[in-house]
């Protein structure tokens, strides 16, 4: 009996080799089948071969988190193909490593178009369906820079601090409609992904910016993004079925200090 | 594979409530688990429970607050399985009384158990954890270490205590690249004996339940396998990247 054994799941930004795509896949190891969204439809197909290769269920489809519209076909597969909903991981997310005096007003509306808007469009999508079956876990992706400012990027942080207090707003919603939803956000540190590998390289790459990743978490070393699935993993089974509205930091002590 | 095949693991308070319930799931997945109490009749209970279930653990009479018995408790542990990878720093006690009926005896008694206790597991549990190569320990506190409650001034005091006792120590073990993480989990209002003797302490009742159920949005109060559950996550390998984090299992409570 896997830990989300039967539950159906949408997984958005799956298709990167990143926390997506390994939470796809252990979601699916632990019983649940996987729809994988991502705007790199040949990555999320990817993710999908693989949970079918080692037995599990997955389908994948091309899905712009930042349109409304979008949100609307993922959940009509989700529903058409496995007839209900149970799980969401808001997990598609962009990081613009700049700091805000030089980040224009495209960009930073560009990342809470995806960061901000994403999230909001796929709770707003997803809890209808998941109300059709009787609850559900939803599990925001959000930051360690989501608690605490982050000078590098200040747009990204402050998107994720959005999703840190829309998290707990939607839980207490939730709560209110006593509709079985749990709402969790989840803040990771610095994890090695092909996302944070790109931010290195905009903020110029190289040991000495690596070093400085590596020295934000007092443990010494990046995070894998097995360590962010297993905090989705835990968060969107019944075993945390007391907890709604709360924060989950995966950050080698990031923001203990 | 279980989550914590093989591990052992120390569990304070593990005689009833968060601690039995906590002691019960790490044996389930595979931990072998020194239950400790202050009562003996109840850890013998949880030990047979344990036994029941086709799990491994044994019982030994401990008061938290004494440092001789950390030190006994602890030899018998590295004795009988030569290593310590978990410890649950449980044990707790409840003084629920506004803080102009508190007396200094009463407050040190609070934290002699919620604070020294903890101090004490976390000074010498550390110890044999690094003779083991690293390990987790998981800090019992409470939403009352979030924020304050009129009804138990002391009780906060001393769960806040093991709120940044928790952050501090998980920072000095990652400077000293010793492999254990540490962190706290800060449980909502959950049935637990505890809980029954703190609204019995309050007039106990109907009103008196129902105002603890009401403070979470979820509307009911928590079940002790609820925080069990968390712990067997934050002890196992798949936290291994958390430390100085505090995970709130509540019902909503904080997040208002």
């Amino acid at each position: 009996m896997g830990r989300v054994e039967g539950k159906v799941a949408i997984v958005t930004g799956g298709g990167s080799a990143g926390m997506g795509r390994v939470t796809s896949l252990l979601l699916a190891s632990e019983g649940a089948k996987v729809v994988v969204g991502d705007i790199n439809e040949a990555g999320a197909q990817e993710t999908a071969e693989q949970i079918v290769a080692a037995g599990g269920q997955a389908v994948a489809l091309r899905h712009d988190v930042a349109s409304e519209e979008g949100w609307a076909e993922i959940i009509k597969l989700a529903l058409d193909t496995y007839g209900r909903l149970d799980i969401l991981d808001n997990n598609a997310a962009m990081f613009i490593a700049k700091p805000l005096m030089e980040t224009s007003t495209t960009e930073f509306r560009r990342q809470n178009q995806v960061n901000v808007d994403g999230v909001f469009f796929g709770m707003k999508a997803a809890i209808p369906a998941m109300e059709l079956t009787g609850g559900g876990a939803i599990v925001n992706i959000s930051s360690g820079a989501g608690i605490v400012g982050f000078a590098a990027a200040g747009a990204y942080s402050s998107s994720k601090g959005a999703v840190r207090l829309m998290t707990k707003s939607m839980a207490l919603e939730c709560a209110q409609r006593q509709n079985n939803i749990r709402v969790n956000s989840i803040h990771p540190g610095p994890i090695l992904t092909p996302m944070l590998e790109q931010g290195m390289d905009d903020l110029g790459g190289g040991d000495e910016v690596r070093g400085m990743f590596e020295g934000m978490a007092p443990m010494g070393h990046l995070g894998e993004p097995l360590d962010i699935a297993n905090g989705v993993l835990y968060l969107a089974s019944e075993e945390s079925k007391y907890v709604t509205g709360a924060e989950l930091a995966i950050d080698g002590g990031f923001i203990a200090q | 594979m279980a989550r914590v095949e093989n591990k052992v693991a120390l569990v304070t308070g593990a005689g009833s409530g968060l601690g039995r319930a906590s002691a019960l799931r790490l044996a389930e997945e595979g931990a072998r688990v020194v239950v400790t109490d202050l009562n003996a009749e109840g850890g013998a209970e949880t030990v047979a429970q344990i036994q029941a279930a086709g799990g491994t653990g044994f019982f030994i009479e401990h008061n938290v607050a004494e440092e001789t018995e950390w030190l006994s408790v602890l030899a018998k542990v590295e004795q009988r399985y030569g290593q310590l990878d978990i410890l649950v720093n449980n044990a707790g006690v409840f003084l629920v009384k506004p803080i102009s009926a508190t007396s200094l005896d009463e407050f040190r008694w609070q934290n002699s158990i919620n604070v020294d206790g903890v101090f004490l597991g976390i000074k010498h549990g550390m110890a044999l954890m690094e003779k083991s190569g690293g390990g987790s320990i998981v800090n019992i506190s409470s939403i009352a270490g979030l924020v304050g409650a009129a009804i138990s001034p002391a009780y906060c005091g001393s769960k806040g205590a093991v709120r940044l006792l928790t952050k501090a120590c998980a920072m000095e073990c990652a400077q000293k690249r010793n492999k254990i993480r540490i962190n706290s989990i800060h449980p909502g209002g959950m049935l637990t004996p505890m809980l029954e003797e703190g609204m019995a302490a309050l007039g106990g009742g109907d009103k008196v339940r129902a105002s603890f159920e009401s403070m979470a949005p979820i509307g009911h109060l928590g079940e002790a396998l609820d925080i069990a559950n968390g712990v067997v996550y934050l002890a196992s390998e798949e936290a291994k990247y958390i430390t100085g984090a505090e995970l709130v299992i509540d019902g909503g409570i904080t997040a208002a």
